[in-house]
């Protein structure tokens, strides 16, 4: 009789804390297909009257919302491509190849996760200035472009790799850079995964450095965009909630699908930082 | 010698791009915060001067940056038990042999943590609308008084850290699976034989052995409310009067509104050194509590 009670009050708790995580999410699909200005009678109504595709269609076709998307995308891809291809060398340099300073080095970069990235953003936008790159793609790729915690975490798991397996490849007379990506990019399959989409949902959902760094509406990222558009159509409900599910239905998609690499990723990532 | 070369070959693009982008800026921004540097230096860099601490003790004679701080502090320090708690809960209740679905519940706790802040803070600014808000329609069905959640001063920040919770939380809640997962069945059983509540086994077993997780996770969130800023610059835009203005939003400020990067970078290193203490006074009680723990 306890058992059953206690497992009625686990599944019931975790139904409603479940309901209370996605209410949001699906108050803001729901809002975005009503008729611009429905959503503000009252009571206010949970689903559509009569759905209706308009707002989508104000957002592509008046506002341009696809522009930002394209830039969202672009930003985001060609983060995630260069960083991965940057951590990957790096964390198995750290991991695998002996030199000179290493353990000082590695050291120094797990110290610098201490600082907070806003305190370089001030003269980072000075330095762009200088380099002729704020408002541009360039100015938001490329401080992107390696992670300490990247570098961690593709070292940690190339840790694992077998000393003797490159060994062997390095008596055959096999290329550093061919032994790296011939044996060791598929031994590093999982971590690939997992990093290739952490860095890219973290890309796709920066804001502070972006709003520095682009002060022109046509390089805007969707965050940026949204957040212009909030400030302009304040009382647009039903067009702001098509815009937040144009800007986060790509990453949670994303994330539904490969969502065991990501959430391995987490635990990797700080378990042990 | 070689093998020293490929090495340094492997690392450099992460290095340079840490170096430059990362490494070379910090160390701008400590001598920024020297300087007055402002809107006349950004068009022309002769125009700053060194002014040595200046920014510095300015800034602990500005009200607003006191205010700002409160501001934060009160995040962190309501915002990171409350996150904690809640993790800890869904964690519990996911881990539990009777919980069912779990792999579904997982997923749908976990949601908020992947989408973007920006657009489910405006979501957020909708449903806590005064008048038209679902949230508010919801106390009226119980029978509650309307809040004013984003007008009245009182109310704007503890709507931000509702916000910060439910956004959050999913995170760590996945941390402390994987720590009660590391505790032996083992123990729980033993418990069970000699009679233990749940309640007990909790305070006795789970806690006590999940402490390093604790910690870790405290520090790692202590630090992430700490850079509040997104939250407060799309739901409230720092008001209303100016109650939620964050230390990262009067630096934002400061520094891109006003271009007085000199004071700007004042305010970040500020950030960064009680970001340090409190990190470091956190480590330095739990060593201790720990100790005492082992002689108790």
């Amino acid at each position: 009789m306890s058992t059953k009670l206690a497992r009625w009050t686990i599944n019931g708790l975790l139904l409603a804390g479940s309901a209370v995580a996605l209410f949001p999410l699906a108050w803001m699909l729901s809002v975005s297909f009503m008729h611009p200005g429905d959503s503000g009678s009252l009571p206010p109504p949970l689903l559509p009257a009569d759905a209706t595709l308009a707002n989508y269609r104000t957002l592509f076709l008046r506002i341009g919302i696809g522009g930002y998307l394209a830039n969202s995308l672009a930003v985001s891809t060609a983060i995630t491509a260069l960083s991965l291809a940057f951590n990957l060398m790096a964390g198995y340099a750290f991991a695998k190849l002996r030199f000179r300073g290493r353990t000082a080095v590695f050291r120094a970069l797990l110290g610098g996760l201490v600082i907070p990235a806003q305190v370089a953003m001030l003269p980072l936008f000075l330095l762009l200035k200088t380099l002729g790159l704020v408002n541009s793609y360039a100015g938001v790729v490329l401080p992107a472009l390696a992670s300490v915690f990247g570098v961690f975490l593709v070292r940690e798991y190339a840790r694992g790799i077998p000393r003797e397996l490159l060994e062997a490849a390095r008596m055959d007379g096999a290329g550093e850079a061919r032994i790296f990506v011939q044996i060791v990019l598929p031994l590093l399959r999982p971590i690939v995964v997992t990093l290739a989409i952490i860095t890219f949902l973290t890309a796709w959902n920066d804001f502070m450095w972006p709003l520095i760094v682009l002060t022109g509406q046509d390089h805007y990222t969707l965050p940026i965009g949204l957040a212009s558009l909030a400030r302009e159509h304040a009382r647009d409900t039903e067009l702001m909630m098509a815009g937040a599910v144009i800007t986060v239905l790509p990453v949670l998609v994303l994330f539904l699908a490969l969502q065991r690499y990501y959430l391995q990723g987490l635990l990797l990532g700080s378990v042990k930082r | 010698m070689n093998r020293q070369r490929v090495a340094w070959l492997f690392l450099a693009p992460a290095l340079i791009v840490l170096g430059v982008f990362f490494l070379l800026p910090v160390l701008g921004a400590l001598a920024l915060s020297f300087t007055d540097y402002d809107l006349y230096a950004l068009a022309d860099p002769r125009n700053v001067r060194f002014v040595g601490l200046h920014n510095y003790g300015a800034l602990l004679h500005r009200p607003e940056f006191w205010a700002a701080l409160g501001h934060t502090v009160y995040f962190v320090v309501v915002g990171v038990p409350l996150s904690m708690a809640v993790s800890l809960g869904a964690a519990l209740l996911l881990n539990s042999p009777l919980a069912r679905a779990r792999a579904f519940f997982r997923t749908a706790l976990f949601a908020p943590v992947v989408t973007t802040v920006v657009a489910v803070a405006i979501v957020w600014r909708y449903l806590f609308n005064t008048k038209y808000g679902v949230i508010n329609a919801l106390l009226a069905w119980l029978g509650l008084h309307p809040v004013d959640w984003l007008g009245d001063p009182h109310w704007a920040m503890p709507t931000i850290i509702l916000f910060a919770v439910w956004k959050n939380f999913g995170y760590n809640m996945i941390i402390f699976m994987a720590g009660l997962q590391a505790i032996p069945a083992e123990l729980y059983e033993a418990a069970r034989m000699d009679g233990a509540s749940p309640w007990r086994q909790l305070r006795h077993i789970t806690l006590p052995l999940l402490q390093p997780t604790l910690l870790m996770v405290a520090i790692l969130t202590v630090s992430g409310y700490f850079q509040l800023f997104a939250e407060p610059y799309v739901i409230t835009e720092g008001g209303p009067l100016q109650s939620t203005v964050s230390v990262l939003y009067l630096m934002y400020d400061e520094g891109f509104t006003w271009w007085n990067l000199g004071s700007a970078s004042a305010v970040a290193f500020a950030l960064f050194l009680v970001m340090f203490a409190v990190t470091a006074l956190m480590l330095r009680l739990s060593r201790r509590s720990l100790r005492e723990g082992e002689w108790a």
